[in-house]
């Protein structure tokens, strides 16, 4: 449905992003990770057809979304991340008015209408100035105009930014409905929210891609065998140092769970430790309650892509 | 069409509900009847619509551009430009849809003078070709000066900025013709020739020249045809 090509585009002598390429199938949810300035933005107005690319072209459903840009643009619904509003018309008018502007007739936004609030949940407030909604609730005009045309592509970028948890909530909730008919292309900085919402992940960086694919075989295929979390029964001043005698463990912390030890221990990189720690604390005396291996958090993926650390 | 149709709807609304717009009835009301009356204390009054069409281009020079500040620099200022140009919609249908709103407030203000010509034609016979023709001038000029007024408000995200640019390029138009004799020669007369008040004292004294409404049809296709490439580099910035 999307396909972009080695995107590249600069501010003046500075890169925004640098050969960017993806794809995404017809009804898949892709999250764009990175932290602030990575490149996102840029990437979903260019996505959308506000900025040219400066090298690198975008296919929306098979229309270059420059040159035939009219086309790419009927098939997009798109919220920015600072949420653009006329602030001084009501929500009704202000949502017919964007579906006049998206080429849908009177009749069909009179239909869609009603469905569209009800979906964002702003029954109540239909005749209310823009002006004077909260954040939250201008979020979900926001949202309300980018679905009312029922646009094949959902563009989105940090659609929860700046609102409470409970509608955090209901709008990652309200995605992953969208997505189900519809491609969504999302970004965010926040690493549980993309891993929750979408299908595939990628992380930006500086402009450029750093890694992809999805959430758990990103974690997966970064996971190996060399953390372990081991909970022991035993006094924790003595456990902690037999564990850090074992050879091959690099580092172990230790955290108090009402009463639970719980270790986390780095291996170096390739090696199984599980025979030798559970011997070491069975050996000593010890219970060993659990050992398992663990994944790392989208968190310390990111950090270590983007640290440049070895991995 | 229709999304041009849409912008000019939600623009006139704006404009009937904005105090802004008032502000400039008033003011323009205000001046003009204080123009047209000024000759009416003579011991012998001239039943004629002049003095307020020499006052009406004055004040339009700065009341136009308090028209059409707003336009696109305050999309530009909230962000709604982007949703705006990622909309299937063509940029000179946003620029249409936006003049024309500005032009149908106009015409209400212009309308809204009419009172000053109806009293003439009550108390007096005054000669009525000056006065349709000094309005037919006075609708293309004051539709020239939102033009130019249009184009501002596309360069810029400050409202402030696009009007007293826009006023800067009103003003050095219409003394233009001024200009002409200090540059002299040829250029000279070019000058002269881009003035926004020499083609309008034609139309003021009763005769309709097709010189002088070609030129106000120009300077309304190149500024808004300016504002439209205006408008598409925003693309390109």
């Amino acid at each position: 449905m999307i396909r972009a090509e080695s995107l590249t585009h600069y501010y003046g002598p500075y890169p925004a992003i640098q050969d960017v390429s993806f794809d995404v199938k017809k009804g898949e949810i892709l999250g764009f990770l990175g932290p602030n300035g990575a490149g996102k933005t840029t990437t979903m107005r260019i996505l959308t057809g506000y900025l040219p690319p400066t090298r690198g072209k975008v296919t929306l459903d098979g229309f270059d979304v420059v040159e035939q840009s009219l086309e790419a643009r009927r098939r997009v619904g798109y919220l920015p991340e600072t949420v653009p509003l006329y602030t001084d018309m009501s929500v009704t008018s202000y949502l017919k008015y964007m579906g006049t502007l998206r080429g849908m007739s009177a009749a069909a936004i009179k239909s869609r209408l009603g469905d569209v609030i009800d979906v964002v949940r702003l029954g109540d407030y239909r005749k209310t100035q823009i002006g004077k909604l909260s954040k939250g609730f201008r979020q979900r005009v926001g949202i309300a105009q980018a679905i009312l045309h029922e646009p094949q592509v959902l563009v989105l970028d940090e659609p929860t930014i700046g609102i409470d948890p409970i509608q955090v909530v209901e709008t990652r909730k309200l995605i992953q409905e969208l997505g189900r008919n519809q491609t969504v292309v999302l970004s965010s900085h926040i690493l549980p929210e993309v891993s929750m919402i979408c299908e595939r992940v990628l992380i930006i960086h500086e402009g450029r891609i750093v890694a992809e694919d999805t959430p758990k075989n990103l974690a997966a295929g970064l996971q190996g065998v060399e953390r372990l979390e081991v909970e022991v029964g035993g006094p924790a001043a003595e456990v902690l140092p037999a564990l850090k005698k074992i050879k091959g463990v690099n580092d172990v912390t230790h955290t108090n769970n009402n009463g639970r030890h719980i270790y986390v221990i780095q291996a170096q990189s390739g090696q199984d430790l599980r025979d030798e720690i559970s011997q070491a604390v069975i050996s000593s005396g010890w219970s060993l309650r659990g050992l398992q291996l663990v994944g790392m958090s989208l968190e310390e993926i990111f950090l270590r892509l983007t640290t440049h650390e070895e991995l | 069409m229709r999304t041009a149709q849409a912008v000019a709807w939600k623009e006139i609304q704006l404009y009937f509900s904005s105090p802004t717009a008032y502000i400039v009835g008033l003011i323009f009301l205000a001046l003009t009847g204080f123009f047209f009356t000024q000759d009416l204390g003579d011991p012998f009054p001239e039943a004629t619509l002049t003095p307020f069409f020499d006052g009406a281009i004055i004040v339009f020079v700065l009341l136009a551009p308090a028209l059409t500040m707003r336009l696109l620099a305050e999309e530009s200022k909230l962000g709604t430009i982007e949703l705006l140009l990622t909309s299937p919609v063509r940029d000179w249908e946003v620029i249409v849809g936006k003049y024309v709103a500005s032009l149908v407030f106009f015409f209400v203000l212009v309308a809204l003078s009419f009172f000053y010509a109806i009293l003439l034609f009550v108390y007096a016979s005054p000669d009525p070709g000056p006065i349709y023709a000094g309005y037919l001038g006075l609708i293309l000029y004051g539709s020239a000066a939102l033009a130019i007024g249009l184009l501002t408000s596309t360069l810029t995200n400050n409202q402030i900025v696009a009007a007293v640019v826009a006023m800067g390029i009103l003003l050095a138009m219409f003394f233009a013709d001024r200009a002409s004799g200090a540059v002299g020669g040829g250029v000279g007369e070019i000058i002269g020739e881009m003035g926004l008040r020499g083609h309008f004292s034609d139309f003021a004294r009763g005769v309709i020249d097709t010189t002088n409404i070609v030129y106000y049809l120009s300077v309304i296709a190149f500024f808004l045809f300016l504002s439209i490439r205006s408008l598409e580099s925003r693309r390109w910035r």
